[in-house]
């Protein structure tokens, strides 16, 4: 009984126990043996009651013989003589009277509970009390790489917890009635299941109910802004740091591969009906796979050579390891999905020829076109946008020229414009190329920074200097037309705007510069018409992305449907996700009540 | 896997032509449309104009100069090997009509992709005039392919030892001042010879038309390395381009972004030789 109500705390070792009025202790050390020595009154007789000081050990020793199914009378403190017996708390398991002794729980005195009757072995906290504990262990960090070390190299930051780390935070969940971060989660992940799975160990079974929402797992755990979706939400956070979800997320996901417990779903029975999917990326994976797993017939059209989109030429390899991308692409490839890579879609094929040999048509192109701010010297030589900065380190391994062929970009001193995700992948990545001074400029201040907060701080680690207020209003070249500094005004914060974030305002006269050879724009994307060009009835919203039924994902044209960041602009991964399963969900719908062809 | 089912060999073997099977690709491309290409896992992608189709056959056409690591790798190439990727068809068309008398200039491999456009101008029924240029008879390329499609045809050599010696800008300077009935001027070629000629057609206000050649990486708009300015405007040679208004073109802009990576060209040559 007792591995059911305090296993979270994992005590392996001795508990010590107080006498709730004199609080002296009842441990008694004699020699090697450690026990509980308690008086109790049985059948008008006074006898000594020995107890098992560890917890996982229910082990009871009296001076006198008592009968199996026999409560005791009375427990009494050895020391003060007065009954530890607690008539308002009735035992879990047989309702006996049970006697209470103090525990020291995480440098707390905590109220324990032991039954009365012989036999039973129930012991252990009320609810109550268990809550205030699993409140006192602290969120568990996740190892990583020493800051000094990583700056030279491309491997993944956070080694990730390890079983008994994931032990400690999964003790941390309050397996609330309503959970909350489920509802902060666009797939609606079952996050206290998954994670009362993993506090019994249960690792497997831990991921596999997180793929019942979410096919990429180990993906998310990793790129998802946790801090403003489940673990915002989480109970625990209003009271300490929230329950690490994500960090959860990513050790279950990262076991069920690294395990090879990684088995392909069942696929339902053909429907003989067939999908074609733009885009290789998080919403076009999930479309892919919601949809063939339910029978239908896939094929996902990349534009690139390599498949993955954002997560590939985005996303660098130490924030999100190519191999744990190939992996989860190879797991819809054995489901049957067919990939197409080197097809751009649009000029080669067009939505139009894809519906004649397709039953429905999902766009999920994601927003690649890079924004610049037309400021004067734009142009100039190592003046980068962040695409193409981040396609040439990750898709093109530009970091390992000359045995790759891409050149790198190269640069001492080194500027990124933004203060997004990207711009933090951009800097870090400039810093790991061997840049000596990388500085992140920002228009706004610290609070609004858009980048997941352990982005922030692991660049704040690896040295990246923050400009904040800062925003450039002209790039100044050398004699050969190379940037060699940034002129830059300095801003202050004005009144929150639509977005709520406090409008940033030039200070007039401010002006400065910033001395770099390379100089980094990521200040956001915009929609790439090339697959418009040839759609000229797809109908678009005034920021020029495609306008869907919210409720559906279906655009304006017949059984094409669209999600992910052509829809919504730059979002998140997850959010990409979410559109693709409302796709997924809206086109099977539709498909199945439909006769067959 | 793309395979080439065509290797040639042209100017003493500093010019190749691949004929590739590609049967989507060539079933939609069109004239100044082009492909981008990696050939092995560890290869850059690099832009090349398509320079011919056969669609009924499925395969297209592309001609290069071994200038780097590359086309140095591409050279080595044989008949009935693999390229890795190719994709396309990239950049927007050439804007074919029917409009007259059109001067189509070319220089060095820009002649691959003139003939193309060449092609198509002849078969709208227009009066083409070719004028290619090389720097010696020995790096002249498609000059048969090019009378056929070319109602005149001059060609001219740096140092004189074929046609007429100088550079494409002259006989082009002679057409200008002779004919009143040229409607259009096409330039494909280095950068230097494109700049030339806008500045010469400029001044006798006659519409040029130039394809360029910047440095891409992805060649559907994604990355923004392909950017130049085109008047005020800054557009993306690959999917705005290549071909756009020569008058408009900022082309010491270009010839600066396309010298980043010289160095570094030079380093992964040496780097492949070793």
């Amino acid at each position: 009984m007792f591995d059911q109500d305090v296993k979270y705390l994992k005590f392996k070792t001795l508990i010590n126990t107080y006498c709730p009025h004199c609080h002296n202790s009842f441990n008694v050390e004699k020699k090697e043996e450690k026990s509980i020595i308690f008086k109790a009154k049985y059948k008008g007789q006074e006898i000594d009651l020995k107890l098992s000081p560890y917890l996982d050990v229910f082990d009871v020793e009296t001076s006198v013989p008592v009968k199996e199914g026999d409560e005791l009378d009375d427990v009494l403190c050895p020391k003060c003589n007065k009954s530890i017996i607690n008539k308002t708390v009735k035992c879990g398991e047989c309702g006996s009277k049970v006697g209470e002794v103090l525990i020291s729980a995480l440098s707390k005195l905590m109220p324990f509970y032991i039954c009365t009757k012989f036999g039973c072995e129930w012991h252990g906290l009320t609810k109550a009390d268990e809550r205030k504990l699993k409140l006192k262990i602290p969120r568990q960090d996740m190892p990583e790489q020493d800051q000094k070390l990583r700056v030279s190299n491309y491997q993944e930051v956070p080694y990730g917890y390890t079983g008994e780390l994931a032990l400690l935070e999964a003790g941390r969940c309050l397996q609330c009635k309503d959970p909350q971060c489920v509802k902060g989660c666009p797939v609606n992940i079952d996050i206290p299941n998954f994670i009362a799975l993993i506090a019994e160990e249960k690792f497997d079974a831990a991921a596999k109910k997180i793929k019942e929402r979410n096919v990429l797992p180990s993906i998310c755990g990793r790129v998802c802004p946790q801090e403003d979706q489940c673990e915002k939400y989480c109970i625990v956070g209003k009271k300490d740091k929230p329950v690490a979800i994500g960090r959860l997320e990513r050790f279950v996901a990262d076991y069920e591969r690294k395990m090879d417990l990684v088995k392909v779903p069942i696929i339902n029975k053909e429907t003989g009906k067939r999908i074609a999917v733009i885009g290789s990326g998080p919403a076009g994976l999930t479309v892919a796979a919601d949809m063939r797993q339910r029978g239908y017939g896939v094929t996902i059209f990349e534009a690139l050579h390599e498949t993955g989109g954002v997560l590939t030429y985005g996303i660098p390899e130490f924030r999100l390891p190519k191999s744990i991308v190939q992996f989860e692409i190879n797991y819809l490839k054995n489901m049957g999905c067919r990939i197409e890579t080197n097809h751009v879609i649009g000029p080669l094929l067009t939505i139009e020829e894809l519906l004649e040999n397709f039953d429905s048509v999902f766009i999920g192109v994601g927003a690649g076109l890079p924004v610049f701010m037309n400021i004067e010297g734009e142009n100039l030589g190592n003046v980068f946008s962040a695409n193409e900065y981040l396609t040439r380190m990750n898709l093109m391994k530009a970091y390992k020229f000359p045995e790759y062929d891409t050149p790198m970009p190269h640069g001492n001193k080194v500027a990124v414009i933004g203060g997004g995700n990207v711009a933090m992948d951009c800097a870090r990545s400039a810093k790991r190329a061997g840049s000596d001074e990388v500085t992140i400029i920002y228009r706004r201040s610290r609070h609004e920074l858009p980048a997941r907060g352990e982005e922030v701080h692991h660049a704040g680690e690896e040295g990246i200097i923050f400009k904040l207020l800062n925003n450039p209003v002209k790039y100044i070249g050398t004699d050969n037309n190379r940037i060699k500094a940034i002129e830059c005004i300095k801003m202050e914060l004005g009144e929150p705007d639509k977005s709520g974030r406090r409008r940033p305002i030039p200070i007039e006269g401010s002006n400065f510069t910033v001395e770099c050879d390379l100089a980094i724009v990521a200040i956001g994307n915009g929609p790439n018409p090339i697959l418009f060009n040839s759609t000229p009835n797809l109908k678009l919203n005034k920021w020029g992305y495609i306008e869907v039924n919210p409720e559906t994902n279906e655009t304006s044209i017949k059984n094409v449907y669209a999600g992910g960041d052509i829809v919504t602009g730059s979002a998140t991964v997850i959010l990409a996700m979410g559109a693709g399963r409302i796709a997924a969900n809206a086109m099977h719908k539709k498909l199945s009540s439909m006769k067959k062809k | 896997m793309f395979q080439i089912v065509r290797k040639q060999e042209m100017a003493k073997g500093t010019i190749i032509r691949f004929d590739i099977s590609a049967p989507k690709i060539a079933k939609k491309v069109k004239p100044g449309q082009f492909i981008i290409l990696r050939v092995n896992e560890t290869g850059e992608r690099i832009p090349l104009t398509v320079a011919d189709k056969d669609s009924f056959a499925g395969i297209i056409t592309i001609i290069f100069q071994v200038v780097g690591k590359t086309t140095a790798l591409m050279r080595s190439l044989n008949t009935g090997d693999m390229i890795k990727d190719v994709v396309g068809p990239l950049g927007k068309a050439a804007e074919i009509e029917k409009t007259g008398t059109v001067v189509m200039v070319g220089g060095g491999t820009g002649v691959a992709i003139l003939h193309h456009v060449a092609k198509a101008y002849h078969e709208a029924g227009n009066y083409v005039i070719g004028i290619i240029g090389a720097q010696n008879m020995d790096m002249l390329i498609l000059e048969n392919e090019m009378n056929n499609i070319c109602d005149e045809l001059i060609i001219t050599t740096d140092d004189g030892s074929y046609g007429e010696q100088g550079f494409v800008t002259g006989p082009l300077k002679t057409y200008l001042q002779e004919r009143y009935d040229i409607k259009l001027v096409y330039a494909i070629g280095p950068i230097i010879m494109m700049k030339n000629i806008c500045k010469l057609t400029k001044k006798f206000k006659i519409p040029t038309i130039v394809s360029l050649n910047p440095i891409m990486i992805d060649g559907t708009g994604m990355c923004g390395g392909c950017r130049v300015k085109i008047g005020n405007e800054t557009k993306f040679a690959c999917v705005d381009g290549p071909d756009f208004d020569g008058h408009k073109v900022d082309y010491d802009e270009l010839e600066n972004r396309n010298s980043i990576y010289l160095k570094d060209e030079k380093d992964s040559l040496l780097f492949s030789i070793r």
